[in-house]
C-alpha cells in the first residue's frame, strides 16, 4: 500500500518536473531571441535531446556546420555516452560517475557545475549507428582543428587507423593547407591509408614513400604486408623499407647515445670541476663539495621564490648569486677548518664530511626535508628536433653549453689573469711564492672559494635536471671525485674529457645491461683503471707530480 | 704475554668490562624481576650486543687506519658482507614458513618468479659453511681489491676514494633485484639460528654473549698483531711507507695482510650483528655508514685498539639517545664532531686521556706526540 503510494506521488512529482521543464525551455526560447548568434549554438546542442536517432544525427551535423570550439567536446561526450540533461534546470552538461553520483561540467563553456546525485540528471542516449556518425564527424572537426599540433595528430590517427573513408577528407584538406608540416602529415598519412590499397602500383608507391619512416606503426603496417600480401614484388619491397628503416633507426640511436652521453657528461664535468679546483689543484678533499652544488640549486629555488613573476629571467640572476652564495660558504669553510689541515689530507677528508653533515642539516631544518621543485624557464622547456624520431631537450643542450662556458672561463681565469697566476704559483711551491710576496693565505681562501663557486653554480644547472633536495650533492660526489681521479688530478682538461668520455660510456652501456649494471660497471672500470695508472689518465709531469 | 697485561691498562679495563657485562647482563635481563630497579630489557640487551658488534667493527677499521695508515672508506662493506653471508643461512633456515610456504625458495625468490635456487646460495643451508664465508668473502674482496690496488702503490687519499667507490658500487649492485638478494628489502624476517628462536630471551643473552667473548677475543687477537715484530715493520709502514721499502720490506705484502685481515674482522662483526638486529639490506652498503664508522675510530683514538672500541660505543650510544630525543640535533652534532675530533684531538679521548696522565704524571722526558706539534708544516710529511 505504502509502495503504491510512494509511486503514485512520484508519478505527480515527475508530471510538475515536466511542467517546469515547459515553462524552462519556452524561457529559455524567449531569452535566445535575445541574444546573439552564440546561443544558436546553444540551441542546437538543446536540440540533441531527443529520442529521434536521425533526428541526432543531423543536429550533430548542425554543429559541426557552426565549427563552434565546443562541438566537438560536445560531440565526444555524446559518443562517449556522458552527455545528459540536468533536469532541474535543463541545461545540456557533461557528466563522470563519481561517488554514486556524478560531477557535472557545462556542455557550452566547460564550467565546473558541482556534484549531483544519481537521479538529477537524465542521459542523452546513443546508438551504435549514431556512434559511427559521430566518429566520423569528430575526426572531420579535428583535421580542421586550428590548432596546427591538434590538427597533425588528428591526421596521424587517420593515418593509423587504417579508416579508408577518411581519404577522401584528407585529400581536401591537403588542397586547402596552407603549412608544409601539416601537408608531409597527411601525405604519411596517404601513403598509410594505400598500403591497404588493392591495386599493388599504389601500394609500391606507399612503401617507397615510407621507407624512411620512422614510427611504430610504420613498421607493424610493413611487416603485416610482407606476412600478407600475395604480390612476390610488395613482399621484397616491404622488406627492403623495413631494413632501411632500421638501419636509419640505429643511425639515429647511435647519434642519440652519443648526445645524450655527452649531455650526462656535461653534467659530470659541471659537478666535477669546481672539485678539479679544490681537489686537482689545492690537493684538499673536500667531501663537501656535494653539499656546495646543492647550496646552489637551494640558491636558486630560494631566487625563484622571491621573484616568483621573472622565472623567465631568474636563471640569469641565480647564476651570480650561486656563485656568491657557494664561495662565501667555501671561503668560510677554508678559513675556518681546511687552513689547518694543509698536507693532512686524510684529515680534510674527515672534517670536511663533517660539514658536510651540517650544511645538509641546516637546508633540511630550513626548507624542509621534501624536495623542492624549480620551475624550468619557457625558453629551456621544449624539444630540439634534429631530424625525425631524433631530438634533444632544450635544457639539456644548454646545460651542455653552460658547461663548456663555465669550463672555458675557468681555464682562461687560471691562464690569464693575474689571480690565476698565483693561484697556480701557490700551489706549484708554496713557499716559493712567498718569498715573492704573494699573500698565500689570501689565495688559498680565493681558490677555494672560487671551486666552490663553481660548484653553486653547477647546481644552478642540475636545478634544471633533477629534484631540488638535501640529498642532492649525495648523489653526486662519488661520481665528481671519479671523474677528477680519472681524468689525472690536477689536470683541467683532464677533467673535461673524463667528464664526457664517461658520460657516453655510461649512455652506450645502458641500453645493453641497464641503467643500474651500467653504472656499477662503470665504476668498476675506474676502479681497474686507477689500480693500473695511479694518476689518471693525463698524469701531471716534472715536477709538478711530486708535489 | 704477561708484560701486555701489565703494559695495557686500557685494554684490561676494556677486557674487565666486557667479563663484567657478561656476568651482569644475563643476570639482571634472565633473573631479576621484570619490574626491578636492576632488571635491563631485552631491548636494552640488542641494543649492547649491537654496540659490541660496532665496537669490533671499529677496530677492525683501527687495526688498517690506525696502524697501517690505509684509511678505508668501504669497511662498511665487508661488515655487511659478512652479515649477508650469516643473513642467507638464516633466510634458508625459515623453510617453508614464510608468506608463500615454499620449502625450496625464500620469499622473494617466490614473488620474483624463479624457479630454483640460484648456484650460490647453495650450501647456506650449513650454519658452518655460511659463517666460513661470512669470514672468506669479505677476506677474499679485500685481498683482491687489496692486491692491486697496493701492487700499483695506490695510497693514501686515492686508496680511500676507490674504497668508497667500492661500496657504492656493491650498494648499488646490492639493490638489484636479479642479483638474488632481496634487493631493496634485503634478507629479513628470520625465525631461528642453529634451532634456536631468534625472538626468545635466552637466544637474544646468548648472542650478547658471543659478542662480547668475540670482542674480546677479537681484541687480544689484534693487540698480538700490533705488538708483534710484524705489527711494529706494519707501524712502520705507516710512518715512513718509502723508507721502510727502502731498508728491504715488501711494504704491499705487509699492507695486504693488515688490509685482509681487517677485512675478515669486519665480516665477523657483521655476521654477529645481523641475528641480532634481524634484517640486513643493502642500506649498510651506503658510503654514509663507513665514514661514519671512521668517526667512531677518531673519537676513540686510533693507535689505540681500545680507544676505537670505546669511541664506536660512545658514538653510537648518543646516536641512540639523539634520534630519540632530538632527530633535528643529530646529524649537526655528528658534523660539529667530525670537525672536532679532527682539529682538536686528532688522537681522539685516549690521545686526551693520555695527554693528561702525561702532564699530571710530569714526566718531561716523554717526547711530545707529533700531532701536538702546531701544524706548520705543510708540506705533507706528516701523513694521516
Amino acid at each position: 500500500m505504502q509502495v503504491l503510494s510512494t509511486r503514485f506521488a512520484e508519478k505527480r512529482c515527475r508530471s510538475r518536473r515536466l511542467a517546469t521543464r515547459v515553462s524552462a525551455t519556452l524561457l529559455f526560447a524567449a531569452l535566445a531571441v535575445a541574444a546573439a548568434e552564440g546561443d544558436d549554438f546553444a540551441q542546437t546542442v538543446a536540440r540533441l535531446d531527443t529520442r529521434d536517432y536521425d533526428e541526432k544525427a543531423s543536429v550533430a551535423i548542425e554543429l559541426v556546420a557552426m565549427r563552434h570550439d565546443r562541438a566537438g567536446v560536445v560531440l565526444s561526450a555524446l559518443m562517449d555516452g556522458q552527455l545528459y540533461r540536468h533536469k532541474d534546470s535543463d541545461q545540456i552538461v557533461i557528466a563522470t560517475k563519481a561517488d554514486r553520483g556524478f560531477d557535472l561540467l557545462d556542455a557550452l563553456t566547460g564550467e565546473d557545475l558541482g556534484h549531483v546525485g544519481r537521479r538529477d540528471v537524465a542521459k542523452i542516449g546513443v546508438n551504435n549507428a549514431l556512434r559511427g556518425t559521430l566518429r566520423g564527424l569528430i575526426a572531420q572537426l579535428e583535421l580542421n582543428d586550428p590548432d596546427v599540433d591538434a590538427r597533425v595528430a588528428a591526421i596521424e590517427a587517420v593515418g593509423i587507423s587504417g579508416d579508408e573513408s577518411m581519404a577522401e577528407a584528407l585529400r581536401s584538406l591537403r588542397d586547402t593547407e596552407p603549412l608544409d608540416e601539416v601537408v608531409a602529415a597527411i601525405d604519411t598519412a596517404l601513403a598509410l591509408l594505400d598500403l591497404d590499397s588493392s591495386d599493388p602500383s599504389s601500394v609500391l608507391a606507399a612503401i617507397a614513400f615510407l621507407d624512411s619512416d620512422l614510427s611504430a606503426h610504420v613498421r607493424t603496417k610493413l611487416t603485416g604486408l610482407i606476412a600478407e600480401s600475395d604480390n612476390e614484388d610488395v613482399r621484397q619491397s616491404a622488406r627492403q623499407a623495413i631494413a632501411s628503416i632500421e638501419a636509419r633507426a640505429r643511425r639515429f640511436e647511435f647519434v642519440e647515445h652519443v648526445l645524450f652521453g655527452l649531455s650526462l657528461g656535461s653534467v659530470l664535468v659541471l659537478a666535477a670541476i669546481g672539485l678539479a679546483i679544490t681537489f686537482g689543484v689545492m690537493g684538499v678533499i673536500n667531501m663537501a663539495h656535494g653539499e656546495l652544488i646543492m647550496l646552489g640549486a637551494y640558491t636558486t629555488y630560494t631566487v625563484q621564490s622571491i621573484f616568483p613573476r621573472a622565472i623567465e629571467v631568474s636563471l640569469f640572476v641565480a647564476v651570480p648569486s650561486a656563485f656568491l652564495v657557494s664561495g662565501l660558504v667555501g671561503i668560510g669553510i677554508e678559513r675556518s677548518i681546511i687552513r689547518f689541515l694543509y698536507g693532512r689530507p686524510l684529515e680534510t677528508l674527515l672534517a670536511t664530511f663533517g660539514v658536510s653533515l651540517l650544511l645538509r642539516q641546516s637546508v633540511r631544518s630550513i626548507y624542509s626535508p621534501l624536495n623542492r621543485s624549480v620551475t624550468t624557464p619557457e625558453w629551456m622547456s621544449g624539444l630540439l628536433e634534429i631530424a625525425d624520431g631524433l631530438s634533444i631537450t632544450y635544457n639539456r643542450l644548454y646545460i651542455f653549453f653552460f658547461a663548456l662556458i663555465v669550463f672555458a672561463g675557468l681555464h682562461l681565469l687560471l691562464r690569464k689573469t693575474r689571480l690565476g697566476l698565483h693561484m697556480r704559483a701557490v700551489t706549484q711551491d708554496r713557499e716559493t711564492a712567498r718569498a715573492m710576496g704573494i699573500r698565500t693565505g689570501r689565495v688559498d681562501a680565493l681558490t677555494f672559494g672560487l671551486g666552490s663557486g663553481i660548484a653553486g653554480v653547477a647546481g644552478v644547472a642540475l636545478s634544471q635536471l633533477t629534484n631540488v633536495g638535501p640529498n642532492l650533492g649525495q648523489s653526486y660526489i662519488v661520481d665528481s671525485f671519479l671523474v677528477v681521479v680519472f681524468g689525472g688530478v690536477g689536470n683541467l682538461w683532464g677533467t673535461l674529457v673524463s667528464g664526457l668520455s664517461l658520460g657516453v660510456a655510461n649512455k652506450f652501456l645502458e641500453p645493453v645491461v641497464g641503467a643500474v649494471l651500467g653504472k656499477i660497471m662503470v665504476l668498476v672500470f675506474i676502479i681497474v683503471f686507477i689500480q693500473h695508472r695511479p694518476r689518471g689518465m693525463f698524469p701531471r709531469r716534472g715536477r709538478a707530480a711530486e708535489a | 704475554m704477561f708484560k701486555w697485561v701489565r703494559t695495557d691498562l686500557g685494554g684490561n679495563i676494556l677486557l674487565g668490562m666486557l667479563l663484567l657485562a657478561s656476568i651482569i647482563v644475563p643476570v639482571c635481563n634472565l633473573w631479576v624481576a621484570e619490574d626491578s630497579f636492576f632488571s635491563i630489557t631485552t631491548y636494552t640487551v640488542t641494543l649492547l650486543g649491537k654496540y659490541l658488534c660496532y665496537a669490533l667493527l671499529a677496530m677492525a677499521l683501527d687495526l688498517a687506519w690506525g696502524y697501517c695508515g690505509i684509511l678505508s672508506l668501504g669497511h662498511g662493506a665487508f661488515f655487511a658482507l659478512g652479515g649477508y653471508a650469516i643473513g642467507m643461512y638464516l633466510m634458508r633456515q625459515i623453510g617453508a614458513r614464510g608468506v608463500y610456504g615454499n620449502p625450496e625458495l625464500p620469499d622473494f625468490m617466490v614473488f620474483l618468479d624463479w624457479d630454483a635456487l640460484p648456484w650460490y646460495w647453495v650450501g647456506f643451508d650449513s650454519f658452518w659453511f655460511a659463517a666460513l664465508m661470512a669470514l672468506l668473502i669479505p677476506g677474499l674482496l679485500a685481498f683482491v681489491f687489496g692486491y692491486f690496488a697496493f701492487r700499483s702503490r695506490v695510497t693514501g687519499v686515492y686508496l680511500s676514494i676507490m674504497t668508497q667507490a667500492l661500496t657504492y658500487a656493491l650498494m648499488l649492485a646490492f639493490f638489484r633485484n636479479e642479483m638474488g638478494f632481496g634487493g631493496n628489502n634485503g634478507l629479513t624476517d628470520f625465525k631461528e639460528l642453529l634451532g634456536a628462536n631468534l625472538q626468545s630471551d635466552v637466544t637474544r643473552v646468548v648472542l650478547f654473549l658471543t659478542s662480547a667473548l668475540t670482542l674480546a677475543c677479537g681484541y687480544i687477537g689484534c693487540r698480538s698483531i700490533v705488538r708483534s715484530k710484524l705489527g711494529r715493520v706494519v707501524t712502520a709502514v705507516r710512518d715512513a711507507e718509502d723508507r721502510t721499502r727502502f731498508l728491504g720490506y715488501r711494504v704491499e705484502h705487509f699492507k695486504l695482510w693488515i688490509f685482509t685481515v681487517s677485512a675478515m674482522i669486519a665480516g665477523i662483526a657483521g655476521a654477529l650483528y645481523v641475528p641480532q638486529i634481524g634484517i640486513i639490506n643493502p642500506s649498510e652498503f651506503q658510503p654514509l655508514n663507513s665514514i661514519e664508522l671512521v668517526v667512531w675510530v677518531a673519537v676513540g683514538g686510533r693507535e689505540s685498539l681500545f680507544g676505537a672500541a670505546l669511541g664506536a660505543v660512545l658514538v653510537n650510544y648518543a646516536k641512540t639517545t639523539l634520534t630519540a630525543a632530538l632527530p633535528e640535533v643529530w646529524l649537526f652534532a655528528l658534523g660539529t664532531l667530525f670537525i672536532v675530533v679532527t682539529i682538536w684531538m686528532p688522537k681522539g679521548i685516549v690521545g686526551l686521556l693520555r695527554r693528561w696522565q702525561e702532564r699530571r704524571s710530569g714526566d718531561s722526558q716523554l717526547p711530545a706526540t707529533p700531532e701536538s706539534d702546531p701544524p706548520s708544516s705543510k708540506e705533507g710529511t706528516a701523513r694521516a
